[in-house]
């Protein structure tokens, strides 16, 4: 579980992206976190593990108070936290199963990394991970040598190979096709399903965000304005997030890609059908 | 593949044994290599001078400080001839480089089978062999001075220049070339409006740069008797006079840093 | 038509390239002009010396296209020893040195107080060109290749270094935060997110630096570090020109093979 308790951040710059942010996610919660750029979502995500240092407030995961460790327990306590990134951010000279041992850095220590002799467990798990992830034909093959759905995955199974107790997602589908973006959200989600693992996604496409996550938290210049089910994100709450104008725009920019909205709907009767089957 | 199984788990390893070994035999050969040219280079060496290098650099020190501040108003002169020895060195060598990297470039050449390798064979015998060498060469053909300083400078130049150039032209976006050469215009007007205008900027800069590192050589062109700074330099250290020696060195320095300074400002203004 | 005739008779300039202002155009390129023809003036040339010179120049020059390798076939064989193991010690240890150090003056992975000492160390060694540490050096060390081998590392260090800081702070910080995110360590930050993304150029880099020193190797040789440069300095004051002639040659050839290798070798780590 995580709760975070009026969470500040005030950039040497002066930027307030942060002003007094608390909530709790439950495990197994998958939540969508959405708002217009500068609104601190980025911001957020990287103080929960202190990849940017909070100025205020706390964060408990657990019994532990991240935003109290001292620097020597920040790897322990980071090692519980995984994260998925934008534009993948994989180690590209590293090979696919590099990629995800390195998951394990948190655990293992420099001379066995540095020799790249994971103990056998791990070297398991990082099979399982990739054949979960569907790269069973892939695992030495160079990150760079992969394609953007592919690359995802990767980090979805590094991220996953940490033993993480909650996951942190930044943009996940920002650079996909709308496609590969449904199936990296749904492998996401049926993950954390799996394994009753918490996560808050940083999302800017609010259609894929509703269509997948179990709550959704609308921020807003470094405040929380929404809360909620997403069946309650109603364009009167969506254009007091993002603003009359950004909202219409984003909306209407959504219409006219009718290609998109009709594979959507297509996905949506999809899904229902899968839910039922489970 | 680095992938194995054993007793129906998979294995995985880094890289496969026989890489391992090739990579270990690889940085293995490495060090023997290291340890046997170590030995070669040493053998004439003489260990007691080197343990005795502490002292020798502490007796240095006090013989080199404090500078004999004194010596500066004899370094003026020299200086300037310095200044001037690379900056008409630098001129001249731009001169000759030019139509020697045109006709190295594969674009701009009237011949590729005779002129192109002509031309890169100056430009490559140009830049094997550093200006302090052509000075040492010059000096014994036209006797100690500036001018044998000018000369070693320009020589280095041409192939720096031309070498920069050439591949500067090489570079360009012949769809511009081609659009002036429909116009109707000649050899030379295609290049005044098709090529220079792509590759001037580049030139220059690499025209300031080139000065840049021309003063830094032609302070020590005066070691083989080429002029300016350097011959004070020589006959300081022929008499082993240090303090003088350090006024020189901090001179140097200064006037290093102020081209390095100025050719920074002249590229930034350009590009 | 009015407009045609309206048009006609306008002046065209080209406007100035570079110096846009006409006060500083005229200033500048005035006193360009006005310190050529000094300098041009204050050359103290002796023609004299240089017409006799010119006269002489004729034997120099011969014994330059007819080298002559067979009757100081020792002393070049020597010579040349000397620089390529110089040359390869110089270079490893410069390496080996300049990573740390390349590390350290890195704003991106090193904290505030070794990144300034890291870049005065590598201003230091770049302050000096590789000739007048030589003079040094050999002035404490005595004469021989190991006041060279010192001279050579010591410059590959303030080269490398720096090329290396630079590489680093270009890295994709996306890459190395992920690594952070892990709760990787320092070192295992360094071995993960950094390392693969910089050892290709690091490598091209050294290759690079082999070749500069192999170069440098020749000259230095000229104030006592030993090397091919003190062989060919010998044989020029011996007026013995037939060797000097081949010693030339050998350095240019070395020079061209060393080139297209290095070349070669970066082109295939990348």
């Amino acid at each position: 579980m995580l709760r975070i308790e009026a969470l500040e951040k005030r950039y040497k710059t002066g930027d307030h992206a942060l002003k007094g942010v608390s909530f709790t996610v439950q495990p197994g919660q998958v939540v969508g976190l959405i708002g217009p750029s500068g609104a601190g979502k980025s911001s957020l995500i990287r103080c929960i593990n202190r990849l940017v240092e909070p100025t205020g407030g706390r964060i408990f995961l657990g019994d532990v108070d991240i935003s109290a460790v001292s620097r020597s327990d920040l790897r322990k306590a980071r090692r519980r936290i995984g994260m998925i990134f934008q534009e993948y951010a994989l180690v590209e000279r590293l090979t696919v199963m590099e990629n995800v041992l390195s998951g394990r850095l948190g655990y293992v220590s420099f001379w066995r990394s540095l020799l790249r002799r994971f103990p056998q467990g791990d070297v398991d798990k990082a099979f399982a991970l990739i054949e979960r992830v569907g790269l069973s034909d892939h695992v030495d093959k160079r990150a760079d040598a992969l394609s953007g759905g592919q690359r995802q995955r990767v980090g979805i199974a590094r991220a996953l190979e940490q033993d993480p107790e909650l996951l942190l997602i930044d943009e996940p589908t920002a650079s996909l096709d709308p496609k590969t973006s449904r199936q990296i959200m749904r492998l996401i989600c049926e993950i954390c399903a799996e394994r009753k693992l918490p996560a808050i996604i940083n999302i800017h496409d609010v259609a894929l965000a509703q269509m997948f996550v179990d709550r959704i938290i609308g921020l807003k210049a470094g405040e929380i304005v929404f809360d909620g089910h997403p069946s309650a994100l109603t364009n009167d709450v969506l254009s007091r997030i993002y603003g009359d104008e950004d909202w219409n725009a984003q909306r209407k920019a959504q219409d006219e890609d009718a290609q998109d909205a009709a594979a959507v709907a297509a996905f949506e009767i999809d899904r229902a059908r899968h839910l039922e089957q489970v | 593949m680095p992938v194995s199984h054993a007793n129906g788990t998979a294995i995985w390893q880094h890289r496969t044994t026989s890489r391992q070994w090739l990579g270990f035999a690889g940085w293995l050969g490495l060090v023997a290599l290291f340890v046997y040219c170590w030995q070669v280079m040493n053998q004439g060496t003489i260990w007691a001078f080197v343990a005795d290098a502490p002292r020798q650099a502490g007796d240095l020190l006090t013989r080199a400080l404090p500078p004999r501040w004194s010596y500066l108003e004899r370094l003026w002169l020299p200086l300037w001839d310095t200044i001037n020895m690379a900056t008409l060195g630098t001129l001249l060598g731009i001169v000759v480089a030019i139509p020697v990297a045109f006709l190295a470039a594969r674009n701009t050449t009237p011949s590729t089978a005779f002129v192109r390798p002509m031309a890169l064979l100056i430009i490559v015998a140009s830049r094997s062999i550093n200006s302090l060498i052509w000075a040492l060469i010059l000096v014994t053909i036209l006797g100690p001075g500036l001018l044998a300083g000018i000369l070693a400078i320009a020589l280095r130049s041409i192939g720096f220049i031309g070498k920069l150039l050439y591949e500067a032209i090489e570079e360009i976006d012949e769809t511009q070339v081609e659009a002036v050469r429909a116009t109707g215009a000649g050899a030379v007007q295609v290049m005044d409006y098709g090529i220079v205008p792509q590759i001037l900027p580049a030139f220059l800069g690499m025209s300031v740069f080139r000065w840049d590192i021309n003063i830094r050589e032609s302070t020590i062109l005066g070691l083989v008797g080429a002029g300016g700074i350097g011959l004070q330099l020589q006959s300081s250290l022929n008499v082993l006079a240090w303090s003088q020696v350090s006024v020189i060195f901090a001179l140097v320095l200064c006037t290093v840093v102020i081209s390095e300074w100025v050719s920074a400002k002249v590229r930034h203004a350009i590009i | 038509m009015s407009a045609a005739v309206s048009i006609s008779g306008r002046q065209w300039k080209r406007p100035p390239l570079f110096i846009h202002s006409r006060f500083w155009r005229i200033a500048i390129y005035g006193g360009a002009l006005a310190y050529l023809v000094l300098a041009i003036g204050t050359l103290d040339i002796n023609w004299t010396r240089v017409a006799e010179g010119l006269e002489r120049s004729g034997r120099v020059l011969s014994g330059f296209f007819q080298p002559d390798f067979t009757s100081r076939s020792r002393d070049i064989w020597q010579g040349l020893v000397e620089s390529l193991t110089m040359t390869l010690t110089a270079t490893v240890v410069g390496v080996l040195i300049s990573i740390p150090i390349g590390i350290g003056a890195a704003r991106n992975v090193a904290p505030p107080i070794v990144y300034y000492v890291c870049r005065s160390i590598i201003a230091v060694s770049r302050a000096f060109q590789e000739i007048v540490v030589a003079i040094l050096f050999v002035a404490m060390f005595g004469f021989g290749p190991f006041a060279g081998f010192l001279t050579l590392a010591f410059a590959t260090i303030g080269f490398l270094s720096k090329l290396l800081a630079e590489d680093i702070e270009d890295i994709d910080e996306a890459q190395a935060e992920a690594i952070r995110a892990t709760g990787a360590s320092w070192l295992q930050l360094l071995n993960y997110g950094i390392q693969p993304q910089v050892m290709p150029r690091l490598i091209g880099l050294s290759v690079y630096r082999l070749d500069i020193n192999f170069r440098e190797s020749a000259v230095i040789g000229i104030v006592g570090a030993g090397g091919i440069g003190a062989t060919l300095n010998t044989a020029m004051s011996r007026y013995d020109y037939d060797t000097a002639g081949a010693i030339l040659v050998v350095i240019i050839a070395l020079v061209m093979i060393a080139e297209y290798a290095s070349s070669h070798i970066r082109k295939w780590v990348q």
